[in-house]
């Protein structure tokens, strides 16, 4: 119980948190981050059990009947990941009560923040498919929101339109991956699934579902070539940047490859795929990276790279990768976290991000430098900090592999990443005073405080608590890649001597890009110009199809012309109708003759009478009066018939109908033939074969006896189920009223639709009702 | 254009209708009428107010807007299926009790707030698309 109230209490607190903010603005930050630091400390209560190996469960009935629940896991990957979560959440509420303090929407900024951390949390605690698809989503619509946070800025609207899609369309090939999965292991439990390991890997929708899945994980974690999106979601204010984009969300992905990994992993498809996906990724953002003038974009490609390293350690697969991309996955979370906020700090304190206008900004803020060069230590691997152990491990796990090219890749990236923590935390602080478009003054205290906090763990990790670190790791590793027995044997403290030499080779060479970074940078951004061509072309060419697709379509089926809609709808009712009819049994003739009253063929001769007066009138009042007349007869046949609801909706709906065309009968234009006799000819065929179909419809489903016992059953439960006599009110509002339910929702959309193009006036029209 | 007689008249029948709407409503489980066609007469007398005095007049005697209205319904609607999953049965089952005495009591039930949901939404896409039109 407690674990639902711990994730459901982000999304209360959304709720609140834009009321708290107005109420308080300054202590907005402080105030708001007692919840998560409150989940922080309940989930540090999980670490003795997790430590002990114990895993906590536990479930709450959703949808039973299809097996959906909402239960949710405690073990040691999704405790690591929950507590990164809580943690760093505290940190970036208290940043951004300092950072955004003064936006024009401020408060609302808390309500989309904790809606997406509850939604965080659900999806690495979640242990029913569908519970982890639902928050999945949810991640992915409020990361929509926080990037298009500056919604008057053209590019972030683009920015955020673009990461929705692109996650959204890998989080419905996750659904159909997760559903494949649980039809391969019989259930939609993830704890359930690991069991069925071996079965589920020879069966024949293993690879299916593995492509499905890895989808939602790529796209999510921006894996090439899904990785474009990342860097244009630096659109979002730096706190949402820190957060999502690099600490927590775009893991979510590596989350699920490393949950999914006893279940799926350890296969030839899988290992390839990951390896090649995940190095593709690495080399990519890294020679990306130093292609950036804006500090956020060059961070951004780095957390690319670094994602796509986390994706090639989880393809290796070994327990060394396995327990390198754990502390790896630590070690980014701390220091990226505070390199974006550092970043943050430099372009509310300056004024702007540009790496080319900064420097010698030390002096007027040495807390923020103090903070990133502690950040930068550790991402650039130096020993002492937790940073240093990330990277040996990382290291050490590409030496394991047989051949030279993970290595080689690995020290590349190595070499980059070196690279942008000199950038980050160097080029801005050190050098020449440059003029600024603002006065630098040291960051406020809940700017820098997130920072130093981030920063100073890393070295705290690194120095005094590597061997609990570890061992907590160990239990995360062990939940991705269980050994027999026993707990994994890792030496986090004496890494292989060769992985010391390669981190000797990063560092120099990283050493040398800072110190030549200008020209570096120049050089690799020419050549990034070859990129236009890559995946981010081919989502903008799919957009331009696509909404060439939806104009052509819409101007085929919707061409503004009241004539074509009605030929369009009676058309295809005939078509699909007539389709059912003959592939269901053909038309059969009523058995028996059933004799006609005088009366009642009078009504039928009224109503065809009136009818072909409508539709050979030459006023429009006649017109009118005649289809009047043509919806009396009809409700006067409900009558005959035994149908009084009908009836009465039916006088009710034809008065109403004769009303409201008076009303618009001044303003609508002369009345006259608009169409060709050829025209007339064709709407007289739809309409004969329309009514000749729907006549045959009724006359054969009159001569089955399919609905006798429906009858039957509805008057027989009417009364005792249903307490009322009327049947057809009881059908609406109780037996079928969910059908109800939807068509009110549908009749409330459709008022307010014809409201809005009622009062519309777009310039240029001729105002509404004229021409309809 | 204005009619004293129909002014007059409207005022009285506008009250009749409106108590025959109510009436429809409720008598709906029963017999014929209901939440659909108790609504479409709450626009009808309107309509007649229209006609009789403005649309300005009409919207003041309304008291509400036709499109808060419409929220209110689909609100209303929704809700009433909310005791059943409280109750722990499936959402929108019917629950039925009976106000007063046990034998003469009214019988009353979740089903009921429905219709009056169905009520003010159908009054309030009528009228929301009646005033639109007749401010044209």
């Amino acid at each position: 119980m407690f674990l639902l109230l711990a994730v459901l209490s982000g999304y209360a607190l959304a709720l609140v948190a834009p009321w708290v903010a107005r109420r308080q603005p300054r202590a907005a930050g402080w105030v708001l981050a007692v919840l998560p630091l409150t989940l922080f400390g309940y989930f540090l209560t999980f670490i003795p059990l997790v430590m002990g190996g114990q895993t906590v469960r536990e479930a709450i009935p959703w949808v039973p009947s299809l097996g959906i629940n909402l239960s949710f896991t405690v073990d040691g990957l999704s405790l690591l990941f929950a507590l990164l979560i809580v943690g760093i959440g505290a940190l970036v509420v208290i940043y951004a009560g300092g950072y955004l303090s003064g936006h024009q929407r401020f408060s609302r900024f808390f309500a989309y923040f904790f809606l997406f951390m509850a939604s965080m949390l659900g999806v690495v605690l979640a242990d029913n498919m569908i519970a982890l698809f639902v928050f999945w989503e949810m991640t992915s619509v409020s990361s929509y929101l926080l990037i298009g946070f500056e919604r008057e800025r053209e590019s972030a609207r683009r920015a955020a339109l673009q990461a929705l899609l692109v996650t959204a369309l890998g989080g419905l090939t996750l659904l159909a991956g997760l559903l494949l999965l649980g039809q391969m292991g019989g259930g939609l439990e993830l704890s359930a699934m690991a069991g069925q390991a071996e079965a589920i890997r020879k069966h024949a929708l293993y690879l299916p579902a593995l492509l499905l899945i890895l989808a939602g994980a790529f796209t999510k974690s921006a894996q090439f070539p899904f990785h474009f999106w990342l860097p244009n979601a630096m659109e979002a204010p730096t706190p949402v940047s820190a957060y999502l984009h690099s600490a927590t969300m775009v893991k979510a992905g590596v989350y699920l490859m490393a949950r999914l990994h006893p279940t799926l992993g350890g296969t030839e498809a899988w290992q390839g795929m990951l390896m090649a996906a995940g190095g593709a990724t690495m080399l990519v953002g890294a020679y990306l990276a130093l292609a950036q003038t804006d500090l956020k974009r060059v961070l951004a490609y780095s957390t690319v790279s670094s994602l796509g390293t986390l994706t090639f350690l989880l393809g290796i697969g070994s327990q060394a990768a396995i327990l390198g991309a754990m502390a790896f996955l630590v070690a980014h979370a701390l220091y990226k976290g505070a390199l974006f906020l550092v970043t943050g700090a430099i372009d509310h304190e300056t004024g702007t991000r540009d790496v080319r206008l900064l420097g010698g900004l030390r002096k007027a803020m040495p807390i923020t430098t103090a903070a990133a060069a502690l950040a930068a230590c550790s991402m650039a691997g130096l020993p002492f900090f937790w940073g240093f152990i990330g990277k040996e491990t990382f290291y050490g796990a590409v030496l394991g592999w047989d051949g030279l090219t993970p290595a080689v890749a690995a020290v590349l990236t190595g070499t980059v990443f070196v690279a942008v923590a000199g950038v980050v935390a160097t080029l801005p602080f050190w050098g020449a005073s440059k003029n600024t478009p603002k006065h630098p003054h040291e960051a406020p205290l809940s700017l820098w405080l997130g920072p130093l906090c981030l920063g100073a763990a890393d070295l705290m990790f690194g120095l005094l608590l590597g061997t609990s670190v570890e061992s907590f790791l160990t239990r995360a590793a062990e939940a991705i890649s269980l050994p027999a027995a026993g707990s994994l044997d890792m030496e986090l403290w004496h890494p292989p001597e060769t992985a010391l030499l390669l981190s000797g080779i990063s560092w120099a060479l990283g050493a040398a890009i800072v110190w030549k970074f200008p020209a570096v940078r120049g050089a690799f951004s020419r050549a990034a110009e070859a990129m236009r061509w890559g995946p981010s072309a081919a989502y903008e060419a799919l957009l331009v199809g696509l909404n060439g697709f939806a104009r052509l379509q819409t101007q085929i089926l919707q061409s503004g012309s009241l004539r074509y809609y009605f030929l369009i709808i009676v058309g295809t009712i005939a078509a699909l109708t007539g389709y059912a009819l003959t592939v269901g049994g053909g038309f059969v003739p009523p058995v028996g003759r059933s004799t006609i009253q005088f009366h009642e063929g009078a009504v039928a001769v009224l109503i065809l009478v009136s009818a072909i007066v409508a539709a050979r009138a030459t006023s429009r009042l006649a017109a009118i009066t005649a289809l009047g007349v043509v919806g009396y007869g009809v409700a006067l046949i409900y009558i005959l018939y035994g149908a009084p609801d009908l009836a009465m909706t039916q006088f009710m709906v034809e008065t109403l109908t004769v009303i409201l065309l008076l009303l618009v009968f001044y303003h609508l234009p002369q009345f006259s033939r608009l169409t060709t006799p050829a025209g007339r000819f064709r709407d007289l065929a739809a309409s004969l074969a329309a009514g000749a179909i729907i006549t045959a419809l009724v006359l054969t489903a009159s001569a089955q006896e399919r609905f006798g016992p429906l009858t039957a059953y509805f008057a027989e439960r009417s009364l005792s189920e249903g307490h009322g006599r009327n049947i057809v009110n009881v059908i609406l509002v109780d037996f079928r009223g969910l059908d109800t339910m939807g068509e009110i929702t549908v009749l409330g959309v459709a008022g307010v639709g014809i409201y809005a193009l009622l009062k519309l006036r777009l310039p240029g029209g001729s105002g509404g009702g004229r021409n309809s | 254009m204005k009619s004293l007689i129909l002014q007059t008249t409207t005022r009285l029948l506008i009250t009749l209708l409106l108590l025959f709407s109510l009436f429809l409503l409720l008598r709906g489980h029963n017999a014929p009428g209901g939440g659909f066609v108790g609504g479409l007469v709450v626009g009808a007398a309107f309509i007649l107010y229209v006609y009789a005095y403005d649309v300005a007049a009409a919207r003041r005697a309304l008291w509400f807007e036709p499109r808060t209205l419409i929220a209110t319904g689909l609100t209303v609607a929704a809700t009433s299926a909310v005791p059943a999953v409280l109750a722990g049965l499936p959402f929108m089952t019917g629950l039925w009790g009976t106000l007063g005495a046990e034998d003469g009591g009214i019988h009353v039930g979740t089903p009921m707030v429905f219709d009056v949901g169905v009520y003010l939404v159908v009054v309030g896409v009528t009228l929301s698309i009646v005033f639109s039109l007749a401010e044209e």
